[in-house]
């Protein structure tokens, strides 16, 4: 028989379900969203997604199990997995385990059997909000208070805790042709590997790395990778944009966007609940195409509050934030959403390739 | 880019009768496409033969031509209305082969009509396979080997390389027309053979076989600005080599990981850019080999599809809508999503519920038919249910379909333990056979023992889809423990319902009824919730009013508090109910909508216009049982005021709830439940024939074989036997003799397992060489009865009203007969106690008039009747029902000027081996209007609309039973005259000469060589007459009647049916065949100035 698991935001709402892993545990932390169809693995491992406890709205989970190859880091991020069905068993040639099995070898609980919608719809309307899961104290009281003493999401550093310690060097797939220092602030695999499909030799350095080290490796080109927590707290970040802005062609994702926007004197705010998901449909202003998107932010950069010299190139069709800036004066861009997708569609693969070519324009 | 600038007027082409592999769905995405052109100030011509859609409904277009979907027609209105553009994707593969032909004799250029949501160029990518599978190749996409071949021998020889299986796939065909699985040599020269005739272009594509590979589809949308979307992804749960139309489908897709999805959107979107398709959808078929995740495409279809209207219905994204806006110049970033009404149409929907589809089949109809499912689409409908997870889906699904399952799996029909069809290789043996009743084969070997891995590896079904019929089986088993319902505990019910059991499957485990369950399940709390389907999975507020059930803890409904009405649906599309019960339902919530009641539709029917979400106020994808209706009713109650329901519109489907909606006390709107069953029960219904003092041929009903000939000896043969309870002719048969009765079908079922109880055979006295007359009519609740349409059937009764020609006006009975039937109408109507609207169908035997049946509901009928004389039935029918009074709706019944000749369109070519005789089962799939000034052109129109346009010369080849060769002679004089070559068989031909009309004797198929089944397969006869030889012989003529089907050309098997032929084929060559919209028939009658003067062909006003 599963054990009985009970999610109690801190506003008092609760969330029964059963546990679909053994260990018991109890979390507490930032409940999210992800209305993603698939990739669940890849958002498990995402490390955006540190401390959270994160819930799929799609309601049946885990159906193709989990490939090592699918991870976009080394191990599952997320504090707790809370979704509406859980496979029992894996279905795909590729499948080397469950999710079952991948959520216990991380010792992160995953329950199943919530109204998972009901979440949804509650962190929609309320804004988003801290809880606790446990598959031991089913006491909601209890719970609450253990929701309300988790740490704030503002002003919540993460990046620190998913960076990585030391750099590490990776080869260009075929023949090299850039070489890229990619700031971990919490990067995704996948920012890597299509750097070195670009033919990029990438060096992965620790987000507090100042920006004359990095420049020392002589790069063609700077990556700010995305990465978990308020951007507000990711000072030394800011100062590495700054100081290497007009140096090389930076190029910014997500966290990466929130800090090259800080960078040039911007402000960062927290949204309503954030954009997780992969079908969000961002506008490129001067030509009015859209792409569907991977998202995974909380906070987002204040249109408002950029200077001359930075213009807005992407906006969320939905909902007008910002999703793209690009600097007037020096080469230097970055987008809100995820142009390495996994998971999500692959419409903004090119934008690798418009940093390839200010690292070449760089280069004549 | 908005709307382009230079299109005033846009022709919209419809996809014609309901066939199978087209159906119902087009009428839906081309209402919807009509009216957003419309919205955007277009003039909107439209030309669609199918008289039963609300596509054809006279506001839904400008101007609407109820003409045959052939070049000549569709050509004159061309002429007539020289609109900027033609829009052929929104009307199935009727519309594209239409507008290929267009384009391809000139007319479009000449009168410079520009095509507009696909090009002649990308139409050919796509429907020729083999230039598609070149541009796919130079796309570097992948695709299962195969050549194109013109001839058997080239198909031969290709296979020498390919090796055997192999699939074969004619060109520029749908719903895998002429197409099959090639296993050994002799099943390939047969199906080359077929396939190389299916093809309008002779063309067949051989291909490398991927049976047992997993198959998807993608819906994609593409603009002018490539702006692309995936609406849609679904995965069939039959692998490759069942037709995506007969397999169960399942949205969003389950078992790809994100990497491979994304590929596979990726290869979706190559190949709409490679193929060409500018604006619009399309679907891309992919096949996926389960072992190494090898993908590859399958085909393309450069329009919206049966897919892109089931993806519709699963996503709340109406595809054809925004697939009209941007062939007219919007790109997707400039169309709200309406849903949500804030976000962007240039968006993916993301569902957070499992939609399953699951097809209807009528094999029963086709004895002789093989039931195997293969690449041939054989299904007439289907289901769609929507549930939090899938084996909550499917069970919804199971339970939609009608076919007398409470859900997924029947309890009762397990072999017995030690039968050889209990052994665990037979178990699995019946998982491998793709047929209709498979997912029953997999819940019954999990059932008996056989473990997931066993039943995915025999079916090649996913082991992931297995496992979740395993959680249905594993809490089936947890209810078989029950030893009653007081075990039933909350817990068990909560799972059970979670797990999509009904309470009729909850009362049979247990065994109690179902009102004991439903008190229980109340009592304990264990009651279904509404969720709304949003496009966004939660994220956005979204105000769709579209819901469905499921077993959680928030309902979305919201209260308005306003007076409401629920519509009941009419459920899958089947023959004997299909698309004109939607209609009716359509205009009854339109009328009431007007009337100002906020209006509620049932249906589980994803094909359908009512199944829109902006048809009625709000809309739950429910199945049409008393138990999800009553939980809806309950919902509908606690939001407002539950003014009541109407199940007279859905045909069959929602009468038969009436009884137990009464009985749990919901309202019922119109004619009282009381009243339905006194129509209905064939011994209440005599005697209120007897107080009208009306006629009903002999009857009596019988539960044994012994009663049933007593009562064929007391009423006198021929007899006409029949289950009682049923529509569409089920089970209907014409029996000679006592021999004959025995074998009957509805018999035959006594004879295994003795009495039939409670649901008796009727043994009625036939009725040889009557006149059927059907007739609806509008009942007040003060007794005033209003007789809206008077339609005489072609052929004679015995004939099944739904299979034979009918003509409004009448045009050989005498105003005295038409009065006679309108009294009669008007007795019944009063005398039953309906209230809203009446069909009663009659038959004149000589002068005496009889009353065949009443039905207390809206008929097949009825959008005949509403195209043909302009009167609103069916809208009249529900301000009936909702208070008020014929004479305050002031409506008045007028004798059309005109002729509107209605003809059936039969499948047989879809069932080989089937006989093509017409009988008193029903088993058209669709039909088709002829509209003319006079009947011999409406009925050239019919016969052209609905299997291409009658001979005007050739050889015609007759052969009739003795009864009909004295009156075989004029007809057939009249053929000679109008310059056929006249052959027919000895008999036939003895009389003919004896009267001095020239006949050359040709043998029958038993009789030797060169008989007249090889001459038709030589493609030397053009017309084919032949009644069967009554009595005992029907049988006679078989081989005639395949060959007709298989050749293509017209196969009379009635008398009246020539005379109608010979009046059609004199229209013809009179040349007097123009087109007209309805708009202006419809005024014409008014005094009213005329909206366009008859026009020829030519465009010469005649
Ligand atoms: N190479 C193949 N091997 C096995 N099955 C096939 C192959 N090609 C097609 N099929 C099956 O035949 C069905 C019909 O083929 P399709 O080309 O989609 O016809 P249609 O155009 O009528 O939809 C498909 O749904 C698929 O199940
Ligand atoms: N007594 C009869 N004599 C001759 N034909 C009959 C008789 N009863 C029914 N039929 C024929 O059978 C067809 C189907 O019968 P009907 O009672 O209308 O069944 P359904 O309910 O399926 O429409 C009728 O349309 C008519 O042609
Ligand atoms: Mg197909
Ligand atoms: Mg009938």
């Amino acid at each position: 028989m599963s054990r009985d698991a009970l999610l109690v935001l801190e506003d008092g709402a609760a969330f029964g379900g059963e546990a679909f892993t053994t260990r018991p545990a109890t979390v507490a932390g930032e409940v999210v969203f992800n209305t993603a169809m698939g990739g669940y693995q890849e958002v498990l491992t995402d490390p955006s997604y540190a401390g959270q406890l994160v819930c799929m709205a799609a309601p049946e989970v885990g159906n193709y199990g989990t490939a090592a190859a699918d991870a976009e880091s080394d191990k599952v991020q997320v504090a707790a997995f809370l979704v509406r069905q859980a496979a029992r068993r894996p279905s795909s040639w590729r499948a080397e385990r469950s999710l079952a099995e991948e959520l216990e070898a991380a010792g992160v609980p995953g329950v199943e059997g919530l109204d998972t919608r009901r979440l949804v719809r509650h962190l929609r309307q309320r804004g988003a909000m801290r809880g606790a899961l446990s598959t031991e104290e089913l006491d909601p009281g209890r719970l609450r208070e253990l929701a309300l003493a988790a740490p704030d999401p503002e002003g919540l550093a993460m990046v620190d805790r998913v960076t990585r310690a030391e750099p590490v060097e990776l080869p260009a797939e075929g023949t090299e042709r850039h070489r890229v220092v990619l700031y971990d602030f919490g990067a995704k695999a996948n920012i890597a590997r299509r750097l070195r499909r670009l033919g990029a030799r990438v060096l992965v350095v620790p987000a507090a790395t100042p920006a004359a080290e990095a420049l020392a490796w002589r790069p063609d080109g700077v990556m700010l990778s995305n990465g978990p927590g308020d951007p507000a707290t990711v000072g030394h970040g800011v100062r590495a944009t700054r100081d290497l802005l007009g140096r090389v062609p930076v190029f910014g994702i997500c966290l990466g966007h929130q800090l090259l926007g800080q960078a040039v004197g911007g402000r960062t705010v927290r949204l309503k609940f954030g954009h997780r998901g992969v079908n969000q449909p961002v506008v490129e202003l001067a030509t009015g195409r859209v792409a569907v998107t991977s998202h995974n932010h909380g906070f987002a950069v204040d249109g408002d509050s950029l200077p001359a010299g930075v213009r807005v190139t992407h906006a969320n069709a939905n909902d007008g934030v910002v999703e793209g800036l690009e600097c007037l004066d020096v080469p230097a861009f970055s987008v809100q959403y995820h142009p390495e997708a996994a998971p999500g569609p692959h419409d903004a693969h090119p934008l690798f390739e418009r940093f390839a070519g200010l690292m070449e324009a760089r280069d004549d | 880019m908005p709307l382009r600038e230079d299109l005033r007027t846009v022709l919209v082409v419809g996809s014609g009768p309901i066939v199978i592999g087209q159906a119902a769905e087009f009428d839906y995405s081309g209402t919807q496409a009509c009216r957003a052109l419309r919205g955007l100030g277009l003039r909107v011509v439209l030309v669609n033969s199918n008289p039963a859609t609300i596509m054809t409904d006279p506001e839904v277009a400008d101007a609407t031509y109820l003409e045959p979907l052939t070049p000549g027609p569709v050509a004159a209105v061309l002429e007539a209305e020289r609109p900027d553009a033609l829009l052929p994707t929104l009307g199935g593969q009727t519309a594209l082969n239409l507008a290929v032909a267009l384009h391809e004799n000139g007319t479009l250029e000449r009168l410079g009509v520009e095509l507009i949501g696909a090009t002649v160029d990308a139409v050919r990518r796509a429907e020729s396979r083999v230039e598609f599978t070149e541009t796919c190749r130079a796309a570097g996409l992948d695709l299962p080997r195969g050549v194109e071949v013109g001839t058997v021998a080239e198909g031969q020889a290709a296979v020498a390389d390919l090796g055997l299986p192999v699939v074969i796939r004619p060109s520029f065909t749908l719903g895998g027309w002429g197409g099959g699985i090639a296993r050994t040599p002799a099943e390939l020269e047969r199906l080359l053979a077929e396939g190389l005739t299916a093809s309008p272009v002779g063309r067949v594509l051989i291909e490398e076989s991927v049976l047992g590979w997993k198959e998807f589809e993608l819906e994609v949308m593409r603009d002018r600005a490539d702006n692309a979307v995936v609406v849609c992804s679904i995965e069939n749960v039959d692998p490759m080599g069942v037709h995506t139309g007969d397999s169960v489908t399942v949205a969003p897709q389950m078992t790809l990981s994100d990497r491979e999805y994304q590929e596979m959107r990726d290869d979706a979107l190559t190949v709409l850019r490679a193929v060409g398709v500018e604006t619009g959808g399309a679907n891309v078929q992919f096949a996926v080999d389960p072992r190494t995740g090898r993908r590859v495409v399958i085909e393309m279809n450069p329009r919206v599809s049966r897919s892109s209207a089931l993806a519709s219905k699963a996503t709340g994204f109406p595809i054809a809508k925004v697939a009209a806006q941007l062939a007219v110049g919007f790109t997707l970033d400039e169309i709200r999503n309406e849903v949500t009404g804030k976000t962007a149409a240039a968006f993916e929907p993301t569902l957070d519920y499992v939609v399953v589809k699951v097809p209807r089949f009528n094999f029963e109809k086709f004895p002789g038919a093989d039931p195997q499912l293969t690449t041939r689409m054989k299904s007439v409908g289907e289901v769609m249910a929507i549930g939090r997870t899938f084996p909550e889906a499917l069970q919804k699904a199971c339970r939609s379909l009608e076919t007398g399952r409470d859900g997924l799996g029947n309890p009762g029909g397990d072999p017995a333990p030690g039968r050889p069809e209990a052994a665990p290789e037979a178990l699995l043996a019946a998982c491998a056979r793709p047929t209709a009743d498979r997912l029953e084969a997999v819940e019954r070997a999990l059932r008996l023992g056989r473990t997931v891995d066993e039943v995915a590896a025999a079916s090649d079904i996913d082991p992931w889809f297995v496992d979740g019929i395993a959680r249905i089986v594993e809490v089936g088993a947890e209810l078989a423990a029950a030893a009653s319902i007081d075990d039933l505990g909350r817990g068990l019910l909560w799972r059970a319902k979670r797990h999509g059991f009904s309470d009729p499957q909850l009362a049979a485990a247990v065994g109690a009824t179902e009102g004991e369950v439903r008190t229980r399940r109340r009592a304990l709390g264990v009651e279904p919730v509404y969720r709304s389907v949003d496009t966004c999975a939660g994220e956005f507020e979204a105000s769709t009013p579209y819901h469905y059930s499921t077993y959680e803890e928030e309902t979305e409904v919201p209260a308005t508090g306003r007076r409401r009405v629920v519509v009941l649906g009419s459920g899958p599309n089947r023959i004997g109910q299909g698309v004109e019960f939607d209609t009716a339902c359509v205009h009854a919530v339109q009328a009431l909508r007007e009337a100002g009641y906020e209006t509620v539709m049932v249906n589980c029917n994803p094909e359908t216009v009512s199944t829109d979400y902006d048809i009625a106020d709000r809309l739950y994808v429910e199945p049409l049982t008393c138990e999800d209706v009553l939980e809806v009713c309950r919902a509908e109650a606690a939001g407002g005021d539950l003014v009541g329901v109407i199940v007279t519109m859905g045909g069959q489907t929602p009468l038969q709830l009436a009884q137990g909606l009464a009985a749990a006390g919901v309202p019922l709107l119109g004619t009282p439940p009381d009243a339905i069953d006194l129509a209905e029960d064939r011994g209440r219904f005599g005697t209120v024939l007897e107080r009208c003092g009306l006629d009903a041929p002999p009857w009596g009903q019988a539960a044994t074989v012994d009663q049933a000939l007593a009562v064929a000896d007391r009423v006198g043969y021929p007899v006409l036997v029949r289950p009682s309870y049923v529509l569409g002719g089920r089970s209907m048969e014409v029996c000679y003799d006592a021999d004959g009765l025995r074998r009957s079908s509805a018999l035959a079922a006594i004879g295994r397992g003795g009495s039939l109880g409670d649901r008796p055979v009727l043994v009625d006295r036939f009725l040889e060489d009557a006149v059927e007359v059907d007739v609806d009519a509008l009942c007040d609740a003060t007794g005033h009865v209003l007789v809206c349409g008077v339609m005489e059937h072609i052929e004679e009764a015995g004939i099944h009203s739904g299979d034979s020609a009918c003509v409004l006006p009448p045009i050989t009975l005498g105003a005295d007969q038409v009065a006679a039937v309108e009294e009669a109408t008007a007795r019944l109507g009063r005398a039953l106690g309906v209230v809203g609207i009446l069909n009663v169908q009659f038959a004149f035997k000589g002068e005496r008039l009889y009353v065949l049946e009443a039905n207390p509901r809206a008929s097949r009928s009825v959008p005949f009747v509403e195209k043909v004389t302009g009167l609103p039935v069916a809208k009249a029918a529900a301000w009936l029902m909702t208070g008020s009074t014929l004479a305050g709706l002031g409506l008045q019944a007028a004798e059309p000027a005109h002729v509107g000749v209605k003809e059936a369109v039969l499948p047989f070519a879809r069932f080989p081996g089937a006989d093509s005789l017409l009988g008193p089962e029903m088993r058209s799939t669709g039909e088709v209007l002829g509209l003319d000034a006079r009947f011999g052109a409406a009925f050239a129109k019919s016969q052209e609309a609905a299997y291409g346009a009658l001979p005007a010369k050739g050889v015609a080849f007759l052969s009739v039973r003795n009864a009909d060769k004295r009156a075989i002679v004029l007809p057939a004089k009249r053929l000679a005259d109008l310059g056929f070559t006249l052959v027919a068989t000895t008999g036939t031909a003895g009389v003919l000469r004896r009267n001095g009309v020239e006949a050359e004797v040709v043998r029958k198929g038993h009789e030797g060589p060169d008989n007249v089944v090889d001459r038709i397969r030589a493609g030397e006869i053009d017309l084919v007459v032949n009644t069967p030889a009554g009595p005992g012989a029907r049988e006679d003529g078989y081989d005639i009647r395949i060959a007709a089907v298989a050749a293509d050309i017209p196969c009379i098997t009635t008398l009246s049916g020539l005379t109608a032929v010979v009046q059609g084929i004199e229209a013809r060559l009179a040349g007097d065949l123009g087109v007209r919209p309805l708009q202006a028939w419809h005024t014409e009658g008014s005094g009213e100035p005329q909206g366009g003067a008859p026009v020829g062909r030519d465009g010469s006003p005649r």
